[in-house]
């Protein structure tokens, strides 16, 4: 982050009341305090989250949508409420552009199968960056293989960066969608996503921004940005697993078929014809994670009650601080040198295969992501099988990133 | 859990300097091992003198535990007829993961990775060479993975 005036700056973040918010933080692990550094695969989840799940399930439980007694009219009230309150949090115009998903992945593949399949015909393209996740590349994959649609991929530098000018060069009259991460899970790098939006809009392409890794750390105001389709998930962001959201333009989403079908997204069945319910039902067949909506809603109050700009402050100088110490050691290389990241921080230390480091930091107690970070093109294009990523989160401190740098000292003991 | 356990001079002296390392030309079989949770991927090549592997190199990229479990493999099976190398596999595979497993002088120097069954997620990293000899053998020209 750029220096701000103090008065301008958030009120830093009190990292140990955070942290007493976090009861798997008490762990022990190996006989070490836990130390997690792997909240990019999956955060952990503070007392409230998991308060008002248990309360949900005490309390309110019933199916949604359906029923006339007062549980099912609790938990519809609950999930819905879910639903408004991830509208406010992403800043997107209605509830009826909030879908509600098992996560990312499922997010974008409704995207693919139902926006993209549809639409995309042979020769048409599908552009998406070097940086993503393999779930922003597989479905377009699949999308390809059954429209004959072509998927291109902008390069990036070596630094980890989207070349945007050569992005803006693959860009054409043929592109149809362009899929592109907000944040690089496998390299932390922040992808200038507004430019990207206003270039793909100019082509006339629709864009879908893979936010798993940004909401986490970065204030997203839908509106603002203008992407047609932004996808992320609760576990990312102190939130359950299992459940996830999927934004579309409401426009988009009126044009688009149903992908599921099933109970729910419904008006009408009758063995000749069936109709569809509205927005956003028409996209959510089946019984939903109402628990994991809860959770989710509960989260995001909670990172609202923190305050973004200070945790992503707070991240932000603990990524700085660890950048610094882990290029004094030596032997360790960084991957992912990008001018603006966000919280993750991939290294190797040479002689050393990543899967060996994450073995000798897990005896020190020290949890960090070791393997291709399910980006296998990002790892290829840097000539490694594998990086050790540490990834930082609100209640991570600098105990945290002295503990990662003991470690590392301790496997370069056990390497010589 | 005690890393000294895992990481014994024996396995950091083959992952440092690996026995047999590298493509053998002419060979009579090869395959290829791919473990895609970490991206280790090793190809192990062989000669056969009847039914009797005359020679074997291995080749690849991976951690320490599968690097030094192959180069510990390919000096361990070399002379050895297909009866034989079967009968070491499945020695190693009670080693690496038969929490009972006792000490067994049939398995030579191999005994060093013992300590790879504390680590339940390394059981693959080692094992890989193996299935990967073994695939060689079976069809003389394979790959092979731990997934």
């Amino acid at each position: 982050m750029a220096a701000e005036p103090a008065h301008l700056r958030p009120p830093p973040l009190d990292v140990a009341r955070v942290r007493a918010d976090f009861p798997i933080l008490a762990t022990q692990v190996h006989g070490h305090p836990l130390v997690y550094l792997d909240s990019a695969a999956s955060s952990q989840r503070p007392w409230p989250v998991i308060r008002a799940v248990e309360a949900y399930e005490t309390h309110s439980h019933a199916n949604v949508h359906r029923g006339v007694h007062a549980l099912s009219q609790a938990a519809t009230a609950a999930f819905e409420g879910a639903r408004e309150r991830v509208r406010r949090f992403v800043n997107a115009q209605s509830v009826r552009e909030i879908i509600f998903t098992r996560g990312t992945t499922e997010a974008i593949n409704l995207v693919a199968q139902s926006y993209a399949r549809p639409r995309l015909r042979a020769g048409d393209e599908i552009l998406i960056s070097a940086l993503e996740h393999h779930a922003d590349i597989v479905p377009w994959q699949l999308v390809c293989e059954a429209t004959g649609a072509v998927l291109k991929v902008a390069p990036i530098n070596r630094r980890g960066e989207l070349e945007f000018e050569a992005f803006e060069r693959l860009l054409s009259p043929r592109t149809r969608l362009v899929g592109m991460a907000h944040v690089s899970n496998a390299l932390g790098t922040v992808l200038p996503v507004k430019r990207i939006v206003e270039a793909a809009h100019a082509a006339g392409a629709v864009v879908l921004i893979d936010g798993a890794q940004a909401v986490p750390h970065l204030n997203v105001d839908l509106r603002a940005l203008g992407a047609d389709f932004y996808a992320f998930s609760a576990h990312k962001l102190y939130g359950p697993t299992g459940i996830g959201v999927l934004y579309g333009r409401e426009a988009l989403l009126e044009a688009m078929p149903p992908w599921q079908g099933g109970g729910d997204m419904i008006r009408t069945v009758s063995f000749e014809k069936s109709t569809w319910n509205e927005l956003p039902y028409k996209f959510e067949a089946g019984t939903p994670n109402i628990s994991g909506a809860v959770g989710l809603a509960a989260a995001l109050d909670y990172i609202e009650g923190l305050g973004l700009p200070a945790i992503a402050a707070h991240e932000d100088a603990l990524l700085k601080r660890a950048t610094a110490e882990l290029q004094a050691l030596p032997d360790i290389e960084l991957v992912g040198t990008a001018a603006h990241k966000a919280s993750v921080l991939s290294f190797t230390m040479k002689g050393v295969h990543p899967h060996d480091l994450g073995t000798i930091l897990d005896a020190e107690g020290v949890a960090i992501r070791t393997g291709h970070h399910c980006a296998m093109p990002v790892m290829t294009f840097f000539g490694i099988p594998a990086t050790a990523r540490a990834s930082f989160a609100c209640y991570n401190d600098e105990a945290d990133i002295a503990a990662l740098v003991k470690a590392l000292r301790r496997a370069r003991e056990v390497f010589g | 859990m005690d890393l000294k356990d895992l990481y014994r001079d024996v396995i950091l002296d083959h992952n440092k300097h690996p026995r047999n390392f590298g493509v053998l030309e002419g060979s009579d079989a090869h395959a290829d091992g791919h473990n895609p949770l970490c991206g280790d991927r090793l190809t192990v090549s062989l000669r056969l003198t009847g039914d009797r592997i005359s020679d074997i190199r291995f080749e690849g990229k991976g951690c320490a535990i599968s690097t030094a479990s192959a180069s510990l493999m390919t000096e361990a099976v070399k002379g050895k007829d297909r009866a034989a190398v079967q009968a070491l596999f499945e020695r190693v595979h009670a080693l690496l993961t038969d929490d009972a497993a006792t000490a067994d002088p049939a398995l030579g120097k191999l005994a060093a990775l013992s300590g790879v069954r504390e680590f339940p997620a390394r059981v693959k990293c080692a094992s890989l060479c193996w299935h990967t000899l073994n695939a060689a053998l079976e069809s003389g020209d394979a790959t092979v993975s731990t997934e």
